[in-house]
């Protein structure tokens, strides 16, 4: 990382006595596409307003594209775009009017602007809806004005609160390639908040997983499933007609190959944890046992999976918080995040 | 020694750039500006209160065209040759003149204007999107608020012109320099009243979450201030004070002055002070006057620059009253968090 475009540094927000954001470090570098990941109330949109100038840090700095975003934050909004989560707009003009005054809020010459307006309402495919009213739009067709809204004005970084919230599908896909298909073609540096994984993991080069006003780990999808699950990176499900007794015998042949690390029947499906790819041998051995296998079925360790592991503990907090007597279990949680 | 051509070449240039019509893009406070005028003059709220304001001016008018005659030709009255300023404020009784009206429905104009200034933009979700743009934030509350001056002070101001226009054709008499500046006093007044209102409602409006709740309370606090205050003024006063013929003269002087002053807190009492003694150049003071002041005045109207010597602390208590408010609405929305 040369020449990072945001590096937030030490960066800290209290909300009276509660931390939204506590002690923040990050670098992201130009023409990447990263995603911050976190449950709702993690911080993410606190840390992206402090990016911004919008929100005065309590400690730390936010540097972007070299300028500091506390003490010029318009030097700062002139380079980047935002999106908020819940982008509103004038329901009294017209699409196209809402995205001109946006235009001219910019200082955009006034002879380009119509021009511009309808080049970028036609880049983000609304050409068509562009003289409606925007109260009249969908939600994802808000979203595709609010992101006309940021691309207007050429930005180096666009950051992206919950851009995915409320879309269906197969919009979100359509959403997030034409995210990424900017970034490449433009070198455009893009930052995503979500806390929908399997839409970010179509996208982003790095992710940071944010909870509870900590990066608890960023990097790669790959870099961070390793790092998490180690040695049992392979797992593979197998489903078979006949229902197998949890205790079944020919298993503990199985158990002698090195590479399995876990065995976990479950009546027709049996889960093995491997730490190299073992679903050839396994296969084989059962239909040499005259088993019918239905599926075989390879896990990938997604971010859901890394998902569930961070928030595992977080979870549990929040229902050792609930009880009165949750002494034992807080102890419990606590050996659970030193593991 | 440098080359002439070298040295027009930037003015020349210059000049070839406009009149290749390339402007330079206006500032985003100006563009925020005209947003704001343009969303009050299309908005049904301030479509209302304009209609009601010219309807009581034409009322108003009315009343006091059909009544201009006999007020001019009263010379008891000293003001009587002041023909612009009677039609201002002649009535007959049934209908109270313009400037009590205004002093009545300014504040309601105020109010309309201000009341959702930044609270829906905020519940709108449209705060952040225009606070994520390379505007100050403080352009968007003084946006808000020269806005709407301006489209009152445009209200106003065509109100009085028309009213002169329209005298000038009725009465055929030509309208004098003093006239035309206690009338364009009166107008400054009425700004600045309304002025008042509006930054109160937008200070309401960064406190308060709900549209609704904002508009309520300032209309409460003009309530107040239009029925209440004066009412409780006078109970406390009564309560308080001991028996009128138990007091010498100049301890009444002094309790009358100290009730007087305290009826100036509220803002429609300086207005209409400062509107009457504008547009009845005869009134010499607002506040009791001895038999030893008065002896030996005449009863003539005062020249100008007395009247406005009088009002002057009228002038200055509502700008103070305006700036207070807005400095207020400043400090609290420069720190508010925007995000809804």
């Amino acid at each position: 990382m040369e020449n990072p475009i945001i590096e937030l540094d030490g960066l800290t927000k209290f909300y009276g006595s509660v931390k939204a954001v506590d002690d923040l470090h990050l670098k992201i570098d130009k023409g990447e596409i990263f995603g911050l990941l976190g449950p709702n109330g993690a911080g993410k949109t606190t840390t992206i307003l402090m990016m911004l100038g919008l929100t005065e840090p309590s400690a730390g700095t936010a540097l972007i594209c070299g300028v500091n975003a506390t003490t010029n934050p318009i030097t700062v909004k002139k380079r980047v775009g935002y999106m908020p989560d819940s982008v509103g707009f004038y329901d009294n003009m017209t699409a196209l009017e809402n995205l001109m005054y946006i235009a001219r809020l910019n200082g955009i010459p006034e002879q380009e602007i119509q021009m511009r307006s309808r080049q970028t309402m036609e880049m983000v495919g609304l050409a068509d809806e562009m003289d409606k009213n925007p109260s009249a739009y969908s939600r994802g067709m808000k979203q595709r004005l609010g992101l006309a809204d940021v691309l207007i004005r050429d930005p180096e970084v666009i950051i992206l609160d919950e851009p995915t919230l409320g879309i269906d599908p197969s919009g979100v896909k359509e959403f997030l390639s034409f995210i990424r298909h900017l970034s490449r073609q433009q070198g455009l540096t893009v930052l995503l908040s979500s806390h929908h994984l399997h839409q970010v993991q179509q996208v982003c080069d790095r992710v940071g997983i944010f909870v509870e006003g900590k990066l608890l780990v960023e990097g790669n999808i790959e870099t961070l499933s390793h790092n998490l699950f180690g040695e049992e990176s392979f797992a593979v499900v197998i489903t078979v007609k006949e229902s197998l007794p949890a205790s079944w015998e020919p298993m503990k042949e199985l158990e002698q190959f090195a590479a399995i690390k876990k065995i976990n029947i479950s009546e027709k499906a049996v889960e093995f944890s491997c730490t190299e790819n073992m679903t050839p041998d396994i296969v084989r051995f059962f239909v040499e046992k005259g088993l019918s296998v239905m599926g075989v079925h390879k896990k990938e360790f997604g971010l859901d999976e890394i998902y569930q592991r961070y928030f595992e503990n977080n979870v549990k907090k929040n229902i050792s918080n609930g009880k009165s007597g949750g002494l034992f279990q807080r102890s419990l949680f606590k050996r659970n995040k030193t593991q | 020694m440098e080359n002439p051509v070298v040295y027009f070449k930037g003015l020349y240039s210059k000049g070839i750039k406009h009149n290749n019509n390339l402007l330079p893009p206006a500032s985003p406070f100006t563009v925020m500006v005209r947003k704001e005028v343009a969303d009050h003059v299309r908005s049904w709220r301030f479509i209302i209160m304009v209609m009601l304001i010219v309807l009581t001016f034409l009322g108003t008018m009315y009343v006091s065209l059909s009544n201009i005659r006999k007020a001019v030709a009263n010379v008891n009255d000293p003001d009587h040759l002041f023909v612009y300023l009677k039609l201002l404020t002649t009535t007959n009784g049934t209908l109270p003149s313009f400037q009590v009206f205004i002093s009545f429905l300014g504040p309601l104009l105020g109010i309309a204007l201000g009341f959702d200034a930044v609270n829906a933009e905020k519940n709108n979700g449209t705060l952040t999107r225009l606070l994520a743009q390379p505007v100050y934030r403080d352009n968007l509350l003084l946006a808000k608020f020269i806005g709407a001056l301006i489209v009152i002070s445009v209200l106003f101001v065509s109100l009085c012109l028309l009213m002169i226009g329209g005298g000038l054709i009725i009465t055929g008499v030509p309208i004098e320099a003093v006239e035309f500046f206690r009338i364009l006093g009166f107008i400054v007044m009425s700004i600045l009243y309304v002025g008042f209102w509006l930054s109160l409602s937008i200070c309401l409006s960064v406190v308060f979450k709900h549209a609704a709740t904002s508009a309520l309370t300032a209309i409460g606090i003009w309530l107040f201030f239009t029925v209440f205050y004066r009412i409780i003024i006078n109970i406390i006063a009564t309560a308080i004070l001991p028996n009128n013929s138990f007091m010498d003269p100049g301890a009444t002087l002094a309790y009358n002055n100290l009730l007087l002053d305290l009826l100036r807190i509220a803002p429609g009492q300086l207005y209409t002070d400062a509107t009457t003694t504008l547009l009845m150049p005869s009134v010499r003071s607002l506040g009791p006057l001895t038999m030893e002041q008065m002896a030996g005045a005449i009863p003539s109207p005062l020249p100008l620059k007395e009247s406005f010597m009088i009002v002057w602390p009228q002038v200055t208590g509502l700008i103070s009253a305006t700036t207070v408010c807005f400095a207020i609405t400043y400090y609290l929305f420069m720190r508010k968090e925007i995000r809804t």
